[in-house]
C-alpha cells in the first residue's frame, strides 16, 4: 500500500480536526478500507484511525427507549449486547463476516461505506434508524444514496446509530458463501404503525426499501401478504454469482422467511 | 516512523513502525515471530489471527499503532510454560488436525478464542466459528475433532462429511 501518515486521535474533537487535513481518510475497523489500501483503490495523505475515540463505543438506551449504538461499536459487541433488548439486529451483526471481522469492524464504518452487499444497511434502513454524526442528525431514508454512496460530507463521522426496536423482526441473508457477504439479505421490522422492508444484496444502487411488500405487510403480516408481488429485475446486480433475475426472486423468498421467522 | 509498544506474549515490546506497518508485519518482520503467517493478505483465510485484548483478530487487517499498548497473543505464546504443547495444540497433533501447518497457527488461535467463550461448542458451533480459517489440507473434519477433543468431549460422535 502506499505511505501515509498515521493518527489515532482519543476524542471526536481532534478525530475532526485532523480529517480536515489534505486527502485525509478516517479508519474504523479497517475490515474494508486496509484490504483497499493494500490494493492500491486508495491512497490518503492521513490515515485517522477511530478505534481509540472511548466515547464513540458502546450500547446504551435512551429516554425515548432507543437503542443507542456507537459508531465504533465493533459486530461483536452488537451480536451479543443486543441478544436480548433487539435479537433481530443482534443475529445480523453476528452473521457479518466472520469472528476476528467482527471483533474488528464497526457499524459506523459499515454504514458510511455502504457496501451493496452488507448487512448492515439492511438492518438500519429496516429499522425506524436515525444516524448522528459530529455535526449532525441524518433520517436513515436520507442517508443511504447508492451504492458505496451516502449523504455523509467529506470528513464526517458517525458517532451513533439510534434504532426504535420493532414489534418484531428477523433477518434472512442468502450468503455468497465465499465473501460471506449476502447475495441477497432482507430484513423485515413491523412497528405499530407499519412494516418496513429493506433489502441488501440486490441492487446496483445498493440497500432499498421495497416499498409494495411493505405495504402488503403493513396490511396484513403474513408471508401470504406477498403472493402476487414481485420485483423488476431492470436495475439488479448480475454477476458470476447469480443473474439479475435470480436475485429478483430470491428478495421475495427471503423476505416471506423473514415474515415467517419474524 | 512511530514508535509503538506493546505486550507481546507477557513481554512488552517496543519497535519502530511505519504507519501503514500492519501487525502482522511488525511481529514477524521486527520482533522475529514467524509463527503467525501471512495466507491470503487480504483478511479472508485468518492464517494471521491472533488475540489483541483477548479478541481473535486478523493481523493482516490491524495497523500496528492500533494495537499500541496491547496485550496481543500469538502462536508462539500457546504453548505451556514448561514448552510442552497446550491442550488445544496437543490435540492438533493427536487427531491430525494439519497437514502442511500453514493455516494451523490461525486455527489454533481461533480455537483457543472459541474455547474461551464457550468451553462445549457443539460440532456445528465450531464449524460456524472457523468459518474465517481456511485449511486447503486437512477438509476441516480432523480440525473440529482436534477443536471437539480439546474441549473434552466426545469426537467419535461428529458426523463424517
Amino acid at each position: 500500500m502506499y505511505s501515509f501518515d498515521f493518527l489515532r486521535p482519543t476524542t471526536l474533537a481532534e478525530a475532526a480536526e485532523a480529517l480536515a487535513r489534505d486527502e485525509a481518510l478516517a479508519l474504523g475497523g479497517g475490515q474494508t478500507l486496509i484490504p483497499t489500501l493494500k490494493q492500491r483503490l486508495a491512497s490518503p495523505s492521513v490515515l485517522v484511525s477511530l478505534g481509540a475515540i472511548a466515547e464513540m463505543k458502546g450500547i446504551c438506551r435512551n429516554d425515548a427507549g432507543q437503542i443507542c449504538i456507537g459508531g465504533g461499536t465493533t459486530h461483536a459487541t452488537v451480536a451479543a449486547e443486543l441478544a436480548e433488548s433487539y435479537p433481530a439486529m443482534a443475529a445480523l451483526a453476528g452473521q457479518i463476516g466472520d469472528p476476528a471481522v467482527r471483533n474488528r469492524g464497526t457499524i459506523g464504518g459499515s454504514l458510511a461505506n455502504n457496501d451493496p452487499a452488507a448487512c448492515y444497511p439492511a438492518g438500519v434502513l429496516g429499522s425506524k434508524s436515525l444516524i448522528v454524526t459530529n455535526t449532525r442528525e441524518i433520517a436513515v431514508d436520507d442517508f443511504f444514496q447508492g451504492m458505496f454512496t451516502t449523504d455523509l460530507e467529506s470528513g464526517e463521522i458517525i458517532t451513533e446509530v439510534r434504532v426504535a426496536v420493532p414489534d418484531r423482526a428477523n433477518y434472512q441473508k442468502f450468503v455468497q458463501p465465499a465473501s460471506r457477504f449476502a447475495m441477497v439479505g432482507v430484513f423485515v421490522a413491523q412497528y405499530s404503525d407499519g412494516v418496513r422492508v429493506a433489502v441488501t444484496g440486490a441492487s446496483q444502487d445498493g440497500v432499498f426499501r421495497w416499498t409494495e411488500a411493505e405495504a402488503a405487510l403493513s396490511a396484513h403480516f403474513d408471508a401470504s401478504a406477498l403472493d402476487g408481488l414481485s420485483v423488476a429485475a431492470d436495475d439488479l446486480i448480475a454477476d458470476l454469482h447469480g443473474s439479475a433475475e435470480y436475485r429478483a426472486h430470491l428478495i421475495k423468498v427471503m423476505t416471506a422467511r423473514a415474515v415467517k421467522a419474524a | 516512523m512511530t514508535k509503538v509498544t506493546m505486550t507481546v506474549n507477557g513481554k512488552t515490546v517496543s519497535g519502530e513502525v511505519e504507519g501503514r506497518t500492519l501487525l502482522v508485519s511488525f511481529l514477524r518482520e521486527t520482533l522475529h515471530l514467524t509463527g503467525t503467517h501471512v495466507g491470503c493478505d487480504t483478511s479472508q483465510c485468518g492464517a494471521c489471527v491472533v488475540h489483541v485484548n483477548g479478541k481473535a483478530v486478523k493481523s493482516c487487517a490491524l495497523f500496528a499503532q492500533e494495537a499500541a499498548d496491547a496485550d496481543v497473543r500469538t502462536i508462539e505464546g500457546m504453548a505451556n510454560a514448561d514448552g510442552s504443547l497446550s491442550v488445544i495444540q496437543q490435540a492438533f497433533q493427536d487427531h491430525h488436525g494439519l497437514q502442511c501447518g500453514f493455516c494451523t497457527p490461525g486455527m489454533v488461535m481461533s480455537t483457543a478464542a472459541l474455547l474461551a467463550e464457550n468451553p462445549k461448542p457443539t460440532e456445528t458451533e465450531v464449524r460456524h466459528y472457523l468459518e474465517g480459517n481456511l485449511c486447503r489440507c486437512t477438509g476441516y473434519h480432523n480440525i473440529v475433532k482436534a477443536v471437539l477433543a480439546a474441549s473434552g468431549q466426545d469426537m467419535d460422535q461428529i458426523a463424517a462429511e
